[in-house]
């Protein structure tokens, strides 16, 4: 069993496994790192055509900071959102598509998983610095509110952190996991508000079930991390307490339910493979 | 001396799936994962591996040597039993097993390296070294998806084998590269066991074992069966596997041919005093006894017998008509004796045939191919290398014994005399 003192030496392990992670990703491309700020302006262009032209779905009003904007409004809840989905998915992989080397060498194998969800962050990083530029272009001003955000992403990474530790082992041992894992994204994504504001979820009539449906959609954790990273960089405000306490609440359940999964299914890894 | 390695009561189930399911719908259905049945790979197996020895692992396919080895390395966890391992444990299972095909070899030495637990400052320091000792210089730099699977393993090798640990296990990954490459990895092995490090290895390389090991245990479907001194446990297991895998397949027509004027009825291997063996020691005298049955007056017979190593080598072949015996005419039954005075054979299984032909040697009576197994044990020569001693004795008396004669002496001279 991996103590943590065995994790903290396996640190250059974790860093050269997201130095693969990063070198490996779009090697041969043309545009090569291109690729990762290319992937979410076409979805941001796609889904500002669609529901921004066609379906005139209105962007709110900045509170306080006054702007209105649909794309930069879709993109800080869609970077956040690419960071779970993506970290679920290779989250999911991560065991599976190294049992080569788990079957032959030993080694922590929380390192595989931490170094995959690792490696996101750094694409989400220059990402949400990439974002920041064009709120401040705006005239939004983000930088007092960055190192919110900062403290935002390690709560984000932490929560996909453990579900990605539980999803890998779970694959080992049910393959179905990550073809059940493209339908619950799909659900999942559009029961969080990415490309509507929340706000169209409350104001709508749902008549005597109003207080159910409302309650079930705030149970979703990510109504929270999305709102709380809209607040930082759309409207500049700090995120109410109430999306603090859920973020770290789901976070803590995350981790302790990743941890335990995880340990419960590695004794058996390599030959379960 | 203290143990580096102990292993306290240790046993290791695998399940065994009939019909591999992991599916959710499945184990909804069934409210479990697919029907399974349990094999202990290793039952209850206790060993002390003395520090600062290379300890060796024999057991056919199948009897839990490597699924000991993994669980050494960390990789398996033992159902039941206790494993403890003093100093850091690399294992040598399958060679470049973490490295990264759009990686070039030098970022998978780095790469490789952590995964087995160097640091990144060792491996710096290292990095030469290991690339000198793959002898990969000029490729270093290039994506290891354009090795070749021999370039491959050596990086991997040498990755491994420069980890310096306190333990290492190997697993019959000793043979790889050219010859050059292999003398560099055998001296690599000799400087480890010279500066003390532990060494557990699993081969099935009898010679190689018996050569290199302090300690030798025999595994059988999970148990421990002997440990010990190599070359006692070497040629125990040699002889019981011998035995159980007893006689080899005389499939009519395929093994046997002839017309059938003479039948080959059975081979013995006959002791001096006539007994009826069924092994027999490098250097004993013995006689190859041949029966056989005319069924009718055959002229000028010829008969011979094959000798072959179980791979198919054959060895020897000698016939009556080469060693121009003329036999008149044979009617009835009765046998023919090869006399050995010396039986050259090294220690291992051989195969027998035994024919009978026509003075032409065109015309099988009756050939009979393989059709018969027996055993050589250790004996006098103690030779081990080869298929067959030459009887050679060495000639040491001019060695020279002092600084002054050993410069100015003849070279030590070895003479081969023939036994036969």
């Amino acid at each position: 069993m991996t103590t943590l003192s065995e994790l903290a030496s396996s640190r250059e392990l974790l860093s050269n496994l997201m130095a693969r992670e990063l070198k490996g990703k779009y090697k041969r491309s043309t545009l090569g790192w291109m690729w990762s700020l290319l992937n979410p302006l076409a979805t941001m262009a796609i889904f500002t055509v669609v529901f921004r032209l066609f379906l005139r779905i209105n962007p709110p009003v900045g509170d306080p900071s006054g702007l209105t904007n649909f794309a930069l409004f879709l993109l800080c809840g869609l970077l956040p959102w690419n960071l779970l989905s993506a970290g679920m998915v290779e989250g999911a992989g991560a065991l599976v598509n190294n049992a080569a080397v788990i079957k032959k060498v030993w080694f922590p194998r929380e390192t595989i998983v931490l170094a995959n969800v690792a490696a996101l962050n750094v694409t989400f990083l220059i990402e949400l610095a990439v974002l920041s530029v064009a709120l401040l272009t705006v005239g939004n001003m983000v930088l007092p509110w960055l190192p919110v955000v900062l403290v935002l992403v390690l709560l984000l990474s932490l929560f996909v952190l453990g579900l990605a530790l539980a999803l890998s082992v779970l694959n080992v041992y049910f393959r179905d996991v990550q073809y059940l894992l493209g339908i619950v994204m799909q659900l999942w994504f559009y029961a969080t508000p990415i490309i509507y504001p929340v706000s169209l979820v409350q104001s709508a009539d749902f008549g005597r079930w109003e207080r159910l449906v409302l309650t079930v959609y705030n149970l979703n954790p990510m109504v929270h991390f999305v709102g709380a990273f809209r607040d930082c960089f759309y409207n500049l405000r700090f995120p109410p307490a109430s999306a603090w306490a859920v973020m770290v609440g789901v976070t803590a359940v995350s981790l302790a339910i990743g941890a335990f999964t995880f340990r419960k299914f590695t004794p058996r890894l390599a030959e379960e493979l | 001396m203290a143990a580096a390695v102990v292993l306290d009561h240790v046993s290791k189930r695998y399940r065994l799936y009939h019909e591999r399911n992991d599916s959710l719908k499945s184990s909804f259905l069934n409210f479990r994962r697919g029907r399974y049945e349990e094999h202990w790979a290793v039952r209850d197996l206790s060993l002390e591996i003395e520090t600062g020895s290379t300890f060796g692992i024999i057991g056919e396919n199948g009897s839990g040597k490597s699924t000991l080895l993994k669980c050494m390395a960390r990789i398996l966890t033992p159902d039941a039993g206790t494993i403890q391992i003093t100093g850091k444990v690399s294992a040598l299972l399958e060679l470049g097993a973490g490295f990264s095909p759009e990686l070039t070899g030098r970022d998978n030495v780095y790469l490789n390296g952590a995964i087995l637990g160097l640091p990144r400052s060792v491996l710096d320091k290292k990095l030469d070294e290991i690339v000198a000792f793959s002898g990969l210089e000029s490729f270093i730099d290039i994506p290891v998806k354009n090795y070749s699977s021999g370039m491959f393993v050596r990086l991997g090798f040498a990755v491994a084998i420069n980890v310096d640990p306190d333990v290492l296990l190997v697993d019959e990954v000793l043979a790889v590269g050219d010859e050059e490459f292999q003398r560099r990895c055998e001296q690599k092995f000799a400087d480890l066991r010279a500066s003390g490090r532990t060494i557990v290895i699993v081969s099935h390389a009898m010679g190689t074992m018996r050569n290199i090991c302090d300690q030798l245990a025999w595994l059988n479907q999970g148990r421990l069966r002997d440990v010990g001194e190599p070359g006692n446990v070497v040629d125990e297991y040699v002889e019981e596997v011998h035995a159980a895998a007893g006689p080899p397949p005389d499939p009519e027509g395929g093994a046997r041919w002839g017309s059938g004027e003479i039948s080959i009825d059975a081979v013995e291997l006959v002791d001096n005093a006539g007994g009826v063996r069924e092994t027999t020691r490098t250097g004993d005298s013995v006689r190859l006894r041949l029966h056989y049955t005319a069924h009718k007056r055959v002229e000028r017979p010829v008969f011979g017998v094959g000798v072959h190593r179980l791979d198919g080598i054959h060895i020897t072949g000698p016939n009556t008509k080469q060693a121009d015996l003329r036999l008149d005419a044979i009617d009835g039954s009765g046998h023919v004796d090869l006399v050995l005075d010396r039986l050259l054979l090294l220690p291992g299984t051989y195969d027998l045939s035994a024919a009978a032909y026509d003075w032409t040697l065109q015309h099988a009576y009756d050939h009979r191919h393989r059709f018969q197994r027996f055993d050589v044990e250790r004996g006098e020569p103690t030779e081990e290398h080869g298929l067959v001693s030459l009887g050679g004795r060495w000639d040491t008396s001019r060695i020279g014994t002092s600084q002054k004669e050993k410069g100015s002496g003849p070279p030590p001279e070895v003479q081969n005399e023939s036994a036969i």
